[in-house]
């Protein structure tokens, strides 16, 4: 193969003293069958799976050492346009981000369809198809930034704050006005939102809509607003060791926020390399590079192996961060 | 799928399994929903029944991408064993870590129990209470 792909090395007389093996392509002896290049991507796409498996472990390593741990369903409950409000109660629970799987999936189908038009040296097909997979890739990281910003902006979970707590113990709210304690139940095992005090936000806020929370300091029979304008409502629990104690709401577990934002933009940084990729050999196909290595456009074959693992790995995040 | 059926089979073969992905992918969301449901949290086993069931219906979908999409099943046996045989060390990984963390939280409950000992109980008590946190459900 390296005759027809690389003018360079036909032309040098000296290949051989520089290059014992014949060159980049690895001689002539193919191990396991297979190309140099193809073989390396899926011994790169190994590391990578081990990178990705050590940072899910971690998570899942934190998560069975909490106490407690925000439910996915009730912290990706929110899609955009509103689409959530049209969901009984406001919450939509996982329904965006199963719009996101099926692009990554679809994704990955108009791959597998540009590499068969790659195999029979059909450049139109690969250029269209691929066109296809840039734009399900595309559509992807805008979803997950809409996801970000929803989360970073609207509903004020960082890196280091966590506001989705959940409770671990029953209980009723207390009034934010009087400090008397409500019908509201309060309920071991939910995950609650502490919002900002004097900002909108995405959710539905039930049963305290017309009491305006104060947007300095307070620490009121009924709630307390941090200094950093987060509210806490105080309950009362019912039971346990602590029955009869007021509480006030906790933030959730800190490094709930650190790993969400770590290891989706990891493989959000994926998918965006994916795209520049996809699009380099997009173009380099279109152009006729390809088509002139008479090798079945294998460039676009290694380039769909990468893909088809970023969609692999989509589907453990989705597994651990939402469906668990 | 080039290697191993015709053009027209091949083609029909990736939208069969883009269904099969997108239909596992329903099946479990609507699981995980499920799960999520009051009465499946009340009910221990059903509720690991189901998480076990997303599990396995996941890797069935890793299992699908490798070996279809990626042709992990046309490749020579060799290069799929060196791929996929040092996935096993993860197997010890999940095992151990996981254990560890179990460990981690038994140490702290064991901590705030052995405080409620030591401590004299608070009557009547309102406000500052340290964060006890047992009887905990991970959700």
């Amino acid at each position: 193969m390296a005759a027809e792909t690389d003018l360079l090395v036909e032309h040098d007389a000296h290949a051989e003293h520089h290059q014992p093996e014949g060159g980049w392509e690895g001689g002539d002896s193919k191990p396991f069958a297979t190309s140099y290049g193809k073989l390396m991507m899926w011994y790169f796409l190994l590391s990578d799976a081990f990178t990705f498996s050590g940072f899910l472990i971690a998570y899942g390593t934190l998560r069975i050492s909490s106490p407690s741990w925000p439910v996915p369903d009730a912290v990706f409950a929110t899609a955009p346009f509103g689409i959530h409000e049209l969901f009984p109660g406001g919450h939509a629970p996982l329904i965006f981000v199963t719009f996101m799987s099926f692009l990554l999936i679809i994704s990955s189908g108009t791959m597998v369809r540009a590499v068969q038009e790659g195999a029979r040296e059909n450049k139109r097909g690969v250029v269209f198809w691929m066109l296809l997979t840039v734009i399900g890739g595309a559509g992807f990281l805008g979803c997950q930034a809409w996801e970000w910003n929803n989360l970073i902006n609207v509903e004020h979970m960082t890196v280091t704050t966590n506001p989705f707590g959940t409770y671990v113990e029953n209980g009723v709210y207390l009034d934010p006005e009087t400090g008397e304690p409500t019908d509201e139940a309060v309920v071991a095992g939910e995950t609650y939102l502490m919002h900002k005090a004097g900002e909108s936000h995405g959710e539905g806020h039930e049963g305290e809509a017309h009491f305006e929370y104060p947007t300095t300091a307070t620490d009121a029979a009924g709630y307390m607003v941090d200094d950093r304008g987060y509210i806490h409502r105080k309950f009362l629990v019912s039971d346990g060791f602590d029955a009869g104690a007021t509480k006030t709401q906790e933030f959730g577990p800190s490094a709930f926020g650190a790993l969400f934002f770590g290891i989706t933009g990891f493989h959000g940084f994926h998918v965006l390399t994916g795209v520049g990729f996809l699009l380099i050999i997009l173009i380099n196909a279109g152009s006729g590079v390809y088509a002139a290595r008479r090798n079945g456009y294998e460039m676009v074959e290694k380039i769909g192996l990468y893909w088809h693992f970023v969609d692999l790995v989509w589907v453990f995040v989705f597994l651990v961060f939402y469906l668990l | 799928m080039a290697s191993h059926a015709s053009y027209e089979d091949s083609k029909k073969a990736v939208w069969k399994g883009l269904g099969l992905l997108a239909a596992v992918t329903v099946a479990e969301v609507i699981l995980s929903l499920l799960k999520a449901q009051d009465w499946a949290k009340d009910m221990q086993p059903i509720f690991i029944g189901l998480a076990i069931l997303i599990i396995v219906l996941s890797v069935y979908k890793a299992y699908f991408i490798i070996y279809e999409f990626m042709h992990m099943a046309y490749e020579v046996k060799g290069l799929a064993l060196t791929v996929l045989l040092p996935m096993g060390l993860l197997v010890w990984g999940v095992i151990a870590f996981f254990y560890e963390g179990d460990a981690w939280k038994g140490n702290r409950e064991e901590i705030n129990k052995r405080n409620r000992i030591e401590a004299p109980i608070q009557s009547g008590s309102t406000g500052a209470i340290t964060p006890a946190q047992d009887d905990l459900i991970i959700g």
